[in-house]
């Protein structure tokens, strides 16, 4: 285990280090300690490695991330995790808004609330939030999964293309063309291996699955150019 | 972008740390708005006088004496702290507003930071760090207390553009964001007799809410109908001689972080603004949800 203190160290030497990790490294386990809500830790890595943060963070924690594990044992702040790739990146506590935008792969955990606009214009990555989501979550999401075990906030899955939304709870109110659809025995398969990804223990029956109505302007085909 | 702190202390054995804290947070949102800073701070009041925080670029030669002449102006005791370019005037709460009507008569350009019982706000363009140090508002102690430091949109970088913004007695309002019907309503405002003395768009905000207040509404019910009339990005936090609130619109791309212990109740517009304070690991922390008032009274 290597340990970077971010205090001491600063975040260009965390960063810089963590990129310098090859696929073949043999450090594959690091810890960074005094995170204080700094911005940017551990953005843009691409290796198998596995980063503890030991803290909250601030603005776009993981992002961009590729085959790495990120585990913040805290609370990360706006854009954790934004346009990931591959990888896994688990936070313990609360996100705040914009969690996973435009992710394109991975597996992004909250195990606590995430706040609004949560997989904003998700291209493929699956989100798992134990908690709650606020407004605005999935607007625009192009695939990928988003499970919700709480309850989602006003205008879910806003203008949403092909993204699956998996909801435990309620919803306040879903935003233009998202509508609920049937859970069919191939969407409970889907959604208990995201559950167990996301090491939650709720059972698929008890969610509904929400996604694309297909009737805005630009699933017509007599609007395509 | 802009960044905003605030501080509303319950346990009265920090009153003398305010400053220090407050100060603290105020320069770790320095890189939110590095284009000028400003604090308001609640200490301690006579009961019998009121303070005027005034400015001038000149201070050196308007504030000396100037106690002296205010005072046979006015035919009333009246005292002076002076800091830097601000200075502090201690006086009859009758005698205000004569007071700010015989400075605007003097020359040296003497602009009025805030007028209330308990209220002094120091704000100047500058870095958080610099302007902090030419107040020392590390030494100032208080019940609670709201900083900013502002990345300047809706109007120019100057003082009397610079946040907190004063608008009624011991009312103190910052702002993250931007109104686009600021112009409208300040028209109306003034229609209506509210005093507004610059084009900036968060002035408007805290003009709306002593407009309310005077009529009668309480600093919660007011925040609430803000919700309705105010058109834009906001994340307010604002003062009261015995109150703190905060609001965001109902979109909330403002940041906002809180954090509540049994000793205070704190607001940063990233949770790295309140790293330092005391006890933070144990406590609770949450980011306030969007078109929904939150405040506390002593």
């Amino acid at each position: 285990m290597q340990t970077i203190d971010l205090e001491v160290d600063g975040l260009r030497h965390l960063n810089a280090t963590l990129h310098a990790q090859a696929q073949e490294t043999n450090q594959t386990a690091w810890e960074v300690i005094n995170p204080r809500g700094s911005h940017a830790i551990a953005c843009g890595l691409d290796a198998p490695i596995e980063v503890s943060v030991k803290g909250s963070t601030g603005y776009y924690c993981a992002g961009m991330n590729k085959q790495a594990t990120v585990h913040v044992h805290g609370s990360a702040g706006p854009g954790v995790a934004e346009n990931m790739m591959s990888g896994t990146v688990v936070i313990e506590g609360d996100a705040s808004q914009y969690a996973g935008a435009t992710g394109q792969g991975g597996t992004l955990v909250i195990k606590g609330n995430a706040s609004s606009r949560c997989g904003i214009s998700m291209k493929g990555i699956d989100i798992v939030v134990h908690g709650n989501v606020g407004h605005m979550s999935a607007f625009m999401a192009q695939s990928g999964n988003l499970v919700v075990c709480g309850d989602a906030g006003d205008a879910l899955g806003d203008s949403i293309y092909e993204a699956r939304l998996f909801v435990r709870g309620s919803v306040k109110s879903l935003g233009a063309d998202c509508i609920e659809k049937e859970m069919r025995p191939e969407h409970m398969e889907i959604l208990a291996d995201l559950l167990e990804r996301g090491g939650c223990d709720a059972k698929p029956e008890e969610f509904k699955r929400y996604g694309s109505a297909r009737k805005l302007y630009n699933f017509n085909i007599d609007n395509a150019y | 972008m802009c960044g905003i702190v605030g501080l509303f202390l319950k346990d009265k054995s920090l009153e003398p740390k305010l400053g220090a804290m407050l100060t603290d947070m105020l320069i770790t949102m320095t890189d939110r708005g590095p284009d000028s800073a400003g604090i308001a701070v609640y200490g301690d009041g006579s009961g019998s006088t009121g303070k005027l925080t005034i400015q001038s670029d000149a201070a050196a030669g308007v504030f000396d004496g100037l106690d002296n002449h205010l005072s046979e102006i006015l035919d009333a005791a009246v005292a002076i702290k002076v800091k830097d370019t601000h200075a502090v005037l201690e006086l009859p709460v009758d005698k205000i507003e004569p007071a700010r009507a015989a400075l605007a008569e003097m020359p040296g350009n003497i602009r009025v930071m805030s007028v209330g019982d308990i209220i002094e706000i120091y704000k100047e363009v500058g870095l958080p760090k610099d302007v902090a140090a030419r107040f020392d508002l590390a030494q100032m102690s208080g019940s609670h207390g709201i900083g900013h430091t502002r990345m300047a949109t809706e109007s120019a970088v100057t003082t009397m553009g610079a946040h907190p913004f004063n608008t009624g007695p011991d009312q103190c309002l910052v702002h993250n964001g931007s109104l686009s019907n600021h112009n409208s309503l300040r028209r109306k405002l003034r229609r209506e007799g509210v005093r507004i003395e610059t084009e900036n768009d968060s002035e408007v905000a805290a003009a709306y809410l002593t407009w309310k207040m005077q009529n009668g509404a309480t600093l919660g019910e007011a925040l609430e109908d803000s919700l309705d009339d105010l058109d834009g990005f906001f994340t307010f936090v604002v003062g009261t001689k015995d109150g703190f609130g905060v609001v965001r619109d109902p979109i909330a791309c403002k940041p906002a972080v809180m954090a509540e212990t049994d000793a205070y109740v704190a607001f940063g517009s990233e949770y790295r603004a309140l790293v330092n304070l005391p006890n933070i690991d144990d406590a609770r922390v949450w980011e306030p949800e969007p078109a929904t008032v939150y405040f506390w009274n002593h």
